[in-house]
């Protein structure tokens, strides 16, 4: 028993560190936040408590468009990320000389510094002298120069094309690992059976991915709707926010108006939404965990 | 069918023989696939050749006329601090995973060798962290560092970036330390070995293939987002990191273009020399995370 009080000291030591760390740079700020949207603070000295003022003022329709934006943002990059990460980790599986050099090739966007990307995206996008706009001129698609970052509709689909573009390696790699941890004789009995590619793509691949597949949709959502470097470089939530998250909603309130009260309230709906995710994502992975016991 | 009389070992070999077609679809489809991740790379890197008189012209052409690596030597003299950003952002990235290392080496040790009631949910609470942006926390953090008064100093930017590199590192040294069989840690008990000692002398060695790994994820994650808190939190030229300060070429009138992607080529090359000489520790690092137990 000696042992074992002693291991659990020494557990626990080695735990404090990180738990101290954690509770004062990530858990009090988060109980801070929501003891700051009840208030009014601002740059003034004093602040005072409002009830829940700052949540009546936020919910207007203007909110609302913001938060289905937020939503509709999210569910297009993340169904995007999904959809060519399996592309092309099915593409990478495959036994084709370089494919060692492919893999390596996919990682850029994910491990450069994320502003870069972003700038050259910028650039990408640059209406004038921007490559996406002047191929377009080139091969006739398009008349005149398109502004991508200039109009609603078409900022909010470039945003989602970086967001993607940054998010695809991860869910590559990631969805390469699940593909190769996929037994061998499966595929080999199947193919003795005369199973044909497509066919063993769809009855063996396919299905054992799904676990894999939630699983990152879910984080890929989680990270997607906290999204802000992208839209911040690419459009700072413009024009007249049609690229304003809730993300990027929160940051112009807070930081950017000083309205730290308010804007602590609009971080508040993000952190319930997130606590959401969470909780689906928790509940998720054990529920696949058994059914893999089962 | 005639496939039944194969061999196994034939099998292995067969099932990955592709028809010339196949193989035409496949190579097409990595292509497209590269074209689609590399891109804004191949454009960058030729716009940072393109004089600026040929950037800001119509009709857009591809290929750089008259190239040249002009842009990589001008990018010095118009924006001085450059080199000066480069630093910032290997210092910020090396002190957050020195930071990250020193909270998470232990921590991951014990969450991979002890199951004591609570550490499930610590786990669990760790994890979460991960689902935290910071631009949540942003508002009280940026308060705490204006009462400490360490807005404008590299504290503002390393001490909350850290906290966020956390909790893959901790999953992913978990997952490694998992590993190492627990007969070690009965055998040094034997031996009359402290629990201190035998992580000190025992486990540290052992794990230092992981550690490393854990080491070069930190710093690529480190490395590639500075920015939120560095936007915020610091305002002082002196200790802006790379992806604030490239917004230096963003002029008065207009971006010189050319030397930014210049800059930024610049500025990815650490990252890359990483990924070039340890990519046998990335891919296997990568995977490692994804796989669980």
């Amino acid at each position: 028993m000696t042992q074992n009080r002693a291991a659990w000291y020494f557990a626990w030591a080695l735990l404090a560190p990180a738990i101290l760390y954690v509770l004062v740079i990530v858990a009090w700020p988060l109980i801070e936040t929501f003891r700051l949207s009840f208030t009014d603070a601002s740059l003034r000295k004093t602040t005072n408590y409002v009830g829940w003022r700052n949540y009546l003022k936020i919910f207007d329709k203007d909110f609302l468009e913001i938060i289905i934006r937020t939503f509709t943002w999210t569910f297009f990059s993340v169904l995007l990320k999904m959809v060519i990460g399996t592309f092309g980790a099915v593409l990478l599986n495959c036994a084709v000389p370089g494919r060692n050099l492919f893999r390596l090739l996919t990682m850029p966007p994910w491990i450069v510094p994320m502003a870069i990307g972003i700038f050259m995206w910028g650039w990408m996008y640059n209406g004038q002298f921007g490559m996406i706009s002047g191929l377009l001129q080139r091969f006739g698609l398009s008349d005149g120069p398109v502004v991508f970052l200039a109009y609603g509709t078409s900022a909010y689909w470039a945003t989602i094309v970086t967001d993607v573009w940054i998010g695809v390696p991860m869910v590559t790699i990631y969805f390469l690992a699940a593909i190769q941890s996929i037994p061998r004789d499966l595929y080999e009995a199947a193919w003795t059976d005369g199973a044909s590619r497509w066919m063993r793509f769809r009855r063996i691949t396919l299905p054992l991915m799904m676990p894999p597949m939630i699983t990152m949709s879910m984080l890929s959502l989680i990270a997607t709707f906290n999204s802000f470097d992208i839209i911040w470089i690419l459009t700072q939530g413009g024009p007249s926010g049609s690229t304003t998250t809730m993300i990027i909603d929160t940051y112009q309130t807070a930081i950017g108006s000083k309205r730290y009260g308010e804007g602590a309230a609009r971080a508040v709906v993000i952190c319930i939404f997130l606590s959401l995710f969470c909780i689906a994502y928790f509940r998720m992975t054990r529920k696949l965990a058994t059914a893999q016991k089962a | 069918m005639a496939r039944k009389f194969f061999k196994s070992s034939e099998t292995s070999i067969m099932i990955n023989r592709y028809s010339w077609r196949e193989l035409i679809g496949i190579y097409c489809g990595i292509a497209v696939f590269l074209f689609f991740m590399l891109a804004p790379f191949i454009e960058g890197f030729l716009v940072s050749l393109k004089p600026l008189a040929q950037l800001f012209s119509s009709p857009y052409s591809f290929w750089p006329e008259n190239g040249s690596f002009e842009a990589y030597r001008t990018m010095w003299i118009s924006v001085p601090s450059f080199g000066r950003y480069i630093f910032n952002s290997l210092l910020i990235s090396v002190v957050s995973t020195i930071i990250v290392l020193i909270l998470v080496v232990p921590a991951a040790y014990a969450f991979a060798r002890f199951r004591f009631k609570g550490m499930a949910l610590v786990l669990g609470a760790f994890l979460a962290v991960s689902m935290f942006s910071g631009a949540v926390l942003l508002i009280p953090l940026f308060r705490l560092m204006r009462t400490l008064g360490l807005l404008n100093t590299y504290y503002a930017m390393i001490v909350p970036g850290a906290a966020f590199l956390i909790p893959s590192a901790i999953w992913l040294l978990r997952t490694y330390m998992m590993r190492i069989p627990p007969e070690l840690n009965e055998a040094a008990y034997m031996d009359g070995a402290s629990q201190f000692y035998t992580f000190r002398r025992v486990i540290l060695p052992i794990a230092r293939p992981g550690i490393i790994v854990v080491a070069i994820m930190t710093f690529i994650g480190a490395y590639a987002q500075q920015f939120i808190f560095a936007l915020t939190f610091n305002s002082k030229t002196e200790y802006m990191p790379l992806p604030v300060g490239l917004f230096a070429y963003f002029g008065k009138q207009e971006v010189i273009w050319n030397e930014l992607m210049a800059a930024s080529f610049v500025g990815i090359a650490p990252a890359m020399v990483i990924i070039f000489f340890l990519q046998r520790y990335l891919v296997g690092g990568l995977t490692a995370g994804a796989i669980k137990e």
